[in-house]
């Protein structure tokens, strides 16, 4: 643990950010995350310490409340994401045979697909009206391309092992081989692989949101960037409305990304040697 | 084998084209929205009236469109219209087509992610390779905390973070476009000046987050080859530390990371659409996101089809090179 740098600060990073929506959710009151709740384009003042933007949101309301939104679009797309990628690469690696040429074609296929321009196809076709999960479930429908892979590639060396071996000849079950025998040693890298596609889904999802395809309704981090963008703040000189939710992304990334270095340490310890 | 390997990765790319239509075609639809019902419906309101021909209009258009005929007449006409690169009308600029859009948006971004991608991945590929020498200079271990934390940054947010620094705090670069108001588009000196200025911030928050990921995946090839049984019959053999570092080590180092430009292609190309449209770049990415403004179904179908299909293409053209590099391929048989 005092060795791995990586995971201190992405655990570090993290948390921070927990505490600040935490705290805000306790201090500020999010109903001022509404458009027409606040005098529009103050700068940071005490009342408004992130400022107002120009539809009178209180910005710090709309962080405190839109943080969580994206986070949690993060996590059911990575969720769903890895728990169908794993079963499919599992099932793909340990069975072989046409199943895992099918499996195998279609995730090969569908990563060399710029994912953004098939979900905006997809948010295109189903623009009215977005909520939050839906646009996570939007994500979601290719955040498992990547885990497929991977795991597929994990589970392929693993199932040379001896013990596998041996759990095969005492007659254990497919299923039993995987989840009792195979699974726990995968853990750590699933957990690396989760991450990953968490940070991932939210980068979609920031992406999607920048194009106007979000839930317009909610103050999401990438919404708030869109209005941003929307009305030329970079150029009018009104600084404070884009730099707390850059500094939010920043944090959520770096700390993602320094997360999963750290697990692949975990997982991977041929790294530790190279790092 | 070679022909058969060739064979099969064309076959992929086929059915990539194909799946990539048939996506276009059928999501739209199980929607169940009317684009061109919606289109004059809205212009009717702009006019301030309701038109009472709306019904007669939009039966004239589905005609035109042929949306009227059954969906498996559709899909066919559409498969073979886009097989020949036909994709209609644009909706919100009506009498001008999709190709003539998109035709003046393409060199534009095959420019900016052409020089780019080239830029970052032999820039990245060569400092991770240094990274990984024991004897490199010293000071370049500093370099490697910031080539992580940029790594992990998108695009665009970078874009965002340099405009604001270099173009509205310090006026060295200008903020937005791809060539000022006031010039006349033409192949003088003056002209590719103005655009090069132009293009020096974009492509900065591409090559900077980008450049840092082919450097940790590089310098990660690197150590593993180093600890290679060969790289170590080579030191025994008392080659010179020059020849082992480019001839066993980076020769092959380099091989997998072409394996990930290929892959990479397809995500360089989605933060590069994020940071066209936050810059105002005249590419396809700034089109895609004011046919998403607008509505307009065909341009964006248009688009995303175009694009795909020429990424399909980068990455065939890739792999059919790949042989070209590592020599084993050809005699591998599957």
């Amino acid at each position: 643990m005092r060795r791995n740098i990586s995971l201190v600060i992405g655990i570090v990073l993290l948390s921070g950010l927990v505490l600040f929506v935490g705290i805000g959710h306790i201090v500020v009151d999010t109903s001022k995350a509404r458009a027409l709740s606040a005098p529009a384009m103050k700068p940071p003042s005490l009342q408004y310490p992130f400022g107002t933007d120009r539809q009178g949101r209180d910005l710090l309301a709309v962080m405190v409340a839109g943080t969580p939104l994206t986070l949690r679009i993060g996590f059911i797309a990575g969720f769903l994401g890895v728990g169908i990628g794993a079963i499919l690469g599992f099932v793909s690696a340990y069975y072989r045979g046409k199943v895992d040429t099918v499996i195998r074609g279609i995730a090969d296929i569908g990563l060399t697909v710029p994912g953004l321009l098939v979900l905006i196809i997809i948010a295109v076709s189903i623009k009215e009206g977005l909520t939050v999960d839906q646009m996570a479930i939007i994500v979601a429908s290719l955040a498992w391309l990547n885990p497929t892979r991977t795991i597929r590639a994990q589970v392929l060396s693993l199932r040379e092992r001896g013990y596998v071996e041996v759990a095969r000849l005492s007659g254990m079950s497919g299923p039993e081989i995987i989840f009792k025998e195979m699974m726990p040693n995968l853990l750590p890298y699933l957990a690396a692989t989760l991450v990953n596609a968490v940070s991932n889904a939210i980068l979609a999802s920031i992406g999607l949101e920048v194009l106007g395809l979000g839930p317009i309704e909610s103050p999401t981090l990438g919404m708030t960037l869109y209005w941003v963008n929307y009305n030329a703040a970079l150029i009018n000189g009104w600084w404070w409305w884009w730099t707390a939710p850059i500094v939010i992304i920043l944090i959520v990334f770096l700390g993602l990304f320094f997360l999963t270095v750290g697990l692949d340490e975990i997982a991977n310890p041929r790294l530790r040697r190279a790092g | 084998m070679r022909a058969d390997y060739l064979a099969k990765r064309f076959g992929v790319f086929l059915v990539i084209v194909w799946l990539a239509a048939t996506l276009n075609f059928f999501l739209p639809r199980l929607s169940g929205m009317d684009p061109v019902r919606q289109k004059l419906l809205a212009q009717a309101q702009l006019g301030g009236y309701v038109q009472t021909g709306i019904e007669a209009m939009v039966k004239e258009y589905d005609q035109r469109f042929g949306l009227n005929r059954p969906l498996w007449r559709q899909y066919l006409t559409y498969l073979s219209d886009v097989s020949r690169l036909n994709f209609n009308y644009s909706i919100a600029n009506y009498p001008r087509t999709v190709n003539e859009m998109m035709a003046e948006a393409i060199p534009w971004t095959v420019g900016l992610l052409g020089t780019t991608t080239l830029l970052s991945f032999s820039i990245g590929t060569f400092l991770g390779a240094l990274l990984a020498w024991p004897r490199a200079p010293r000071w370049m271990r500093w370099l490697m905390p910031p080539l992580w934390a940029l790594h992990a940054i998108p695009f665009f947010l970078l874009g965002l973070i340099l405009v604001y620094l270099l173009a509205f705090r310090i006026n060295v670069f200008p903020m937005f476009g791809g060539y000022s108001p006031g010039a006349f588009p033409g192949l003088t000196l003056e002209f590719a000046g103005d655009v090069l200025k132009h293009s020096i911030l974009p492509a900065m928050s591409i090559v900077l987050v980008a450049t840092g990921g082919w450097a940790l995946a590089m310098r990660g090839m690197m150590v593993t080859t180093q600890g290679e049984d060969y790289v170590i019959f080579a030191e025994a053999k008392g080659l010179k530390s020059l020849t082992i570092f480019l001839r066993y080590c980076v020769r092959n180092a380099i091989l997998p990371q072409t394996t990930a430009l290929a892959l990479a292609l397809g995500q360089i190309l989605s933060g590069a659409v994020l940071v066209e449209v936050i810059f105002g770049y005249p590419g396809v990415g700034t089109l895609l996101f004011l046919a998403i403004r607008e509505n307009d179904h065909f341009l964006i179908q248009g688009i995303v089809f175009t694009v795909i299909v020429a990424l399909g293409l980068a990455t065939l053209l890739l792999d059919a090179i790949y042989p070209l590099l590592d020599p084993r391929i050809t005699y591998r048989r599957k």
